[in-house]
């Protein structure tokens, strides 16, 4: 925010993991701050686009949500994978999908979300239209990819970015 | 008995990561693109992350934790350098 | 190994409980990476072991070091973290990669990806399991 901090929370996490890897000294302490101090001045360099959140309450639900889908499609790759995928009740391909969301920091967001989902994962995105294509390995024809990533998440990231 | 538990749950987490390696190590050697074999690479990084977290748990060594980091790092800049490399690289074919 | 007889009964159950899910999900993810047939199915396979494999084997590791040296131990949140945020970048260059490697003609492949995104027809969403072949290395 000010000229000589410009990453106040970046700096702050830094400084925070700077102490709990070696030690709570005062030494540590200064050294710690002089280096997040200068990671935050040369990230300013880098110029990326400032992340301005709306609503921070919608941060802890989307947060649960994204902790219990990880949990389901763990155990639901774990199926797939225990059966063998040539099972026949299990059918992998690609899908084609239209997003709303134009922040980049949360299609950032939604990138590690899908990705880190087993069972999802993000290949390519194309910027101006907004299409997305993503692999998934059990697609259930009933299951509707579009509505569900846009009732699930892209509603919750365009309430708490855009 | 609390110790035999926890001995034979940290011996068997020891024995399942190291044949995850290997299975891991199998699909590097085998192939058959490249990006297959770099998956596989990613893959045993992480394991071997895994592995060290659990011998540090059974030795009661905390600097074992050190190793694993060191290896997650090492396994991240790995991997982003070969991905670029297979995206950026068939230039000079 | 004197630390581990020091460890409250219900402490040590709860550890063997992560340790063991935790591992073995990081060998179904192994398993996936040998028994699935494609590149864009065994892109799914790590996942397992990095997200909640990883989780797992870090809170037995924390609540282990927590209870045996008597104070809090947080070190292992930070491979979390570095591991929650560093795995997605890797899977998404990896899955860029092959599919550019995959639209480009001049390697010879097998496998069927959908064209570029611009055109407006749906993709196939099939794709081709034969590995017979013998593809650029």
């Amino acid at each position: 925010m000010s000229r000589f901090v410009p990453h106040p929370v970046l700096s702050a996490v830094l400084v925070l993991m700077w102490l709990f890897l070696t030690a709570f000294t005062p030494g540590h302490l200064l050294l710690g701050t002089l280096i997040a101090l200068g990671a935050g001045w040369s990230v300013e360099h880098l110029h990326p686009p400032k992340p301005v959140f709306r609503r921070w309450l919608a941060i802890p639900k989307l947060m649960a949500v994204v902790a219990l889908d990880i949990l389901r499609s763990n155990i639901a790759v774990a199926r797939v994978l225990i059966l063998g995928p040539d099972h026949p009740k299990y059918h992998s391909g690609f899908v084609e999908l239209t997003l709303r969301l134009r922040d980049p920091n949360a299609l950032a967001v939604l990138a590690i979300i899908l990705t880190g989902t087993p069972g999802t994962a993000w290949i390519e995105f194309d910027q101006e239209e907004g299409r997305l294509l993503l692999h998934v390995l059990d697609l259930r024809s009933d299951d509707d990819w579009q509505s569900l990533i846009r009732d699930r998440y892209e509603a919750l990231l365009m309430e708490i970015f855009e | 008995m609390t110790a035999e538990i926890l001995r034979f749950a940290l011996g068997y987490a020891q024995i399942a990561l190291i044949l995850a390696l290997g299975l891991a190590c199998w699909r590097m050697l085998r192939g058959p693109r490249a990006q297959d074999r770099v998956l596989a690479l990613d893959t045993m990084y992480s394991i071997a992350m895994l592995l060290f977290l659990v011998i540090g748990m059974g030795n009661g060594n905390v600097f074992f934790f050190e190793g694993a980091l060191v290896i997650a790092v090492l396994g991240f800049v790995t991997t982003v350098c070969a991905a670029k490399f297979l995206m950026r690289g068939e230039v000079i074919e | 190994m004197m630390h581990l007889e020091q460890l409250p009964p219900w402490a040590a159950v709860i550890i063997a409980l992560f340790v063991v899910v935790g591992a073995s999900l990081t060998l179904l993810g192994g398993v996936g990476l040998v028994r699935l047939k494609s590149f864009y199915q065994r892109l799914h396979a790590p996942t397992l072991g990095y997200s909640y494999g990883t989780l797992l084997i870090i809170l037995a590791s924390m609540l282990m070091f927590s209870l045996a040296e008597g104070r809090v131990v947080v070190h292992e949140l930070m491979i979390g973290i570095f591991i929650m945020v560093t795995t997605p970048i890797t899977l998404l260059m990896l899955g860029r990669a092959a599919l550019r490697r995959d639209r480009d003609r001049k390697l010879g492949h097998d496998e069927v990806v959908p064209p570029r995104i611009r055109s407006t027809e749906p993709p196939a969403e099939t794709e081709t399991e034969s590995e017979t072949g013998d593809p650029q290395p």
